[in-house]
């Protein structure tokens, strides 16, 4: 073994590219500084999970949650409760398209000062301020949709709208609109620019260019983008029940409160299924549609 | 938030155009999910517009500003930030320690598929059946990982060994378990195999075929994902305070069950802070890695 890697140093690429240069070292040795850091400030213990108390506290657990609870009455329930997350998401994801579609052009530099559609107009200032105003704004209403988590807006719609199952679809509408709002940005600003160059040679106005050069070439992305965020979605809403968001997620915060394992169990199949279910359809309707 | 979903290729060619019951059948499927969903979820959009819900609302805006920088709530948080990145990293650790391997073992290309293990389970059914049992039981673990979401498994594990940071690492740890594994045996599948091949006909063990015809391709790739995962872990992990597993997400609770919004706002800040430096730090390490690649 000692002999082969000597072999291969021997036929490595010679500059910087040597596995123990001086840069390497220092990026090992952070990296271990790091990782003792972490180790010790998380009091994390790999005895007592490895065959020591925390593996007998896990195991314990896991033989608590077993059978599942299977009564038709409770197995209704959950298939409501299944449902009910899963309209969470569905409708979170529209509102979250809706919202990203409303200002995504706005927040896109290219459509709005900068660049081959400006560059021939003559500079009326207080057109571009209000432009680069009108950009600013729907660039930070984005980044304010995406910053605050999901589990906060859910908490500050419950207060506002009351339980249930409607604050958890806004709240993932919200927070999912800023970050597709910025993933969709990212598509515009990269669009091809040869068809906008065509249709502004033919004496296309901003709206024509927008429908016939721009959309027609981020609209599968965007059709992607928002299919992904849909599977993200499904696992959110799971979470969303936990501050009274309805779904899935209240009744797990039940069943682990009050040590009801057995339907603890049973809702965990729930989860597993819906999510393989979502995850499922959103890859065969991305290979049918794109 | 950073993605990384397949982004289509754009085809230039125009399809033929074929008749197809598909538009049909989809827009009146999307048509009677979203009714049912709007049933189901119990939507109201007038309740937004009542005079309770608006007071409500005028309340919280009222109550974020100022945002409360005094120095006993700030010194109270040093600590729980630190902590979240510390269950980040601690948690992306256990996950590679858990998915690599059974990235490994839910590679088809290793376990039974291909050239390398065409002429070894030529002969023997029952092992070529043992490979393949192996690499579906990877798999189906992998997948059990990843779709309880890692604040479900955070639960649990604060029901099973008790509040702090500890359950917060495992929980991150087996939830991104589950999706490096898989990412992990994707960008394995998808190499070159050429070297591969080579270091087969050489007479080289599995072993050394892995380590010196496979990883090194696959290297820049597998890293590169890891730290966009981390990047996930320190969001997920903020969040994880909320059922007790350590960081700053149990100071947000407290702050929003009290209905201190001036400390909420400043928290918030403090995220935003955090996750768009990791951010930062994280893509140019990224960028550094597969840019080495390429040269």
């Amino acid at each position: 073994m000692a002999n082969s890697s000597t072999r291969a140093a021997r036929l490595a690429p010679p500059r910087g590219q040597r596995l123990f240069s001086i840069s390497n070292l220092i990026i090992l040795a952070g990296f271990f500084i790091l990782m003792a850091w972490s180790y010790v400030g998380t009091e994390f213990s790999l005895r007592g999970l490895l065959g020591g108390e925390s593996a007998a506290q896990i195991w314990t657990y896991v033989k608590k949650l077993y059978p599942p609870d299977l009564s038709q009455e409770f197995l209704l329930k959950t298939g409501y409760w299944t449902l009910e997350t899963f309209a969470m998401s569905f409708l979170g994801t529209i509102l979250a398209v809706l919202i990203a579609l409303a200002l995504v052009f706005f927040s896109s530099r290219n459509l709005m000062f900068a660049g081959l559609l400006f560059e021939m107009e003559r500079s009326r200032p207080w057109v571009r301020l209000l432009r680069t105003g009108l950009y600013l704004g729907a660039k930070s209403t984005l980044n304010l949709l995406r910053t605050v988590p999901h589990i906060v807006w859910a908490l500050i719609l419950v207060f506002a709208v009351g339980l249930g199952p409607f604050p958890g679809m806004l709240a993932l509408g919200i927070h999912t609109g800023g970050v597709l709002g910025r993933l969709f940005g990212e598509v515009v600003e990269n669009v091809e620019i040869q068809p906008i160059e065509a249709l502004q040679a033919t004496g296309a106005s901003r709206l024509q260019i927008l429908f016939y050069g721009i959309l027609p070439q981020v609209l599968p992305d965007f059709v992607a983008y928002t299919l992904y965020r849909w599977e993200v979605n499904i696992r959110e809403a799971v979470i969303l029940g936990y501050v009274g968001a309805g779904g899935l997620g209240q009744q797990i915060q039940i069943a682990i409160s009050l040590f009801l394992e057995h339907r603890l169990l049973t809702l965990l199949l729930a989860i597993y299924l819906i999510v393989t279910v979502v995850d499922y359809l959103s890859a065969s309707l991305r290979n049918r549609l794109l | 938030m950073r993605s990384f979903a397949p982004s289509a290729p754009a085809s230039l060619a125009l399809p033929a155009r074929r008749s197809s019951y598909f538009p049909i059948v989809f827009s009146s499927l999307f048509l009677l999910t979203f009714l049912g969903s709007y049933k189901l979820a119990e939507v109201q959009p007038l309740l937004l517009f009542e005079a309770e819900g608006r007071r409500n609302i005028l309340k919280f805006v009222a109550g974020m500003f100022p945002p409360d920088l005094s120095w006993n709530f700030l010194n109270l948080l040093g600590r729980p930030v630190l902590e979240t990145i510390q269950i980040s990293i601690m948690g992306t650790i256990v996950a590679v320690a858990i998915g690599f391997p059974l990235g490994l073992l839910a590679t088809s290309s290793l376990t039974f598929k291909g050239i390398l293990n065409e002429r070894e389970l030529a002969g023997s059914r029952p092992r070529a059946m043992l490979r393949k049992g192996s690499y579906l039981v990877a798999r189906a673990v992998l997948s059990l990982f990843r779709t309880i979401p890692e604040f479900v498994w955070a639960f649990m594990f604060v029901r099973a060994v008790g509040l702090g940071p500890f359950p917060g690492v495992l929980a991150i740890g087996i939830a991104y378990a589950g999706m490096l594994g898989k990412v992990y045996s994707e960008i394995l599948e998808h190499v070159n195999p050429g070297p591969q091949e080579a270091l087969q006909a050489t007479g080289a063990s599995k072993l050394t075929i892995i380590l010196y015809g496979l990883l090194p391709q696959a290297l820049p790739n597998l890293v590169s994902y890891t730290l966009y995962r981390w990047e996930c872990a320190v969001r997920a992990s903020a969040i994880l305070g909320f059922v007790g597993a350590g960081g700053i997400g149990q100071q947000l609770e407290i702050s929003m069950r009290m209905f201190d919004f001036s400390q909420v706002i400043t928290l918030v800040a403090i995220l935003f802070v955090m996750v768009a430096g990791v951010d930062v730090l994280s893509a140019r390490a990224r960028r550094a890695i597969l840019d080495r690649q390429r040269v």
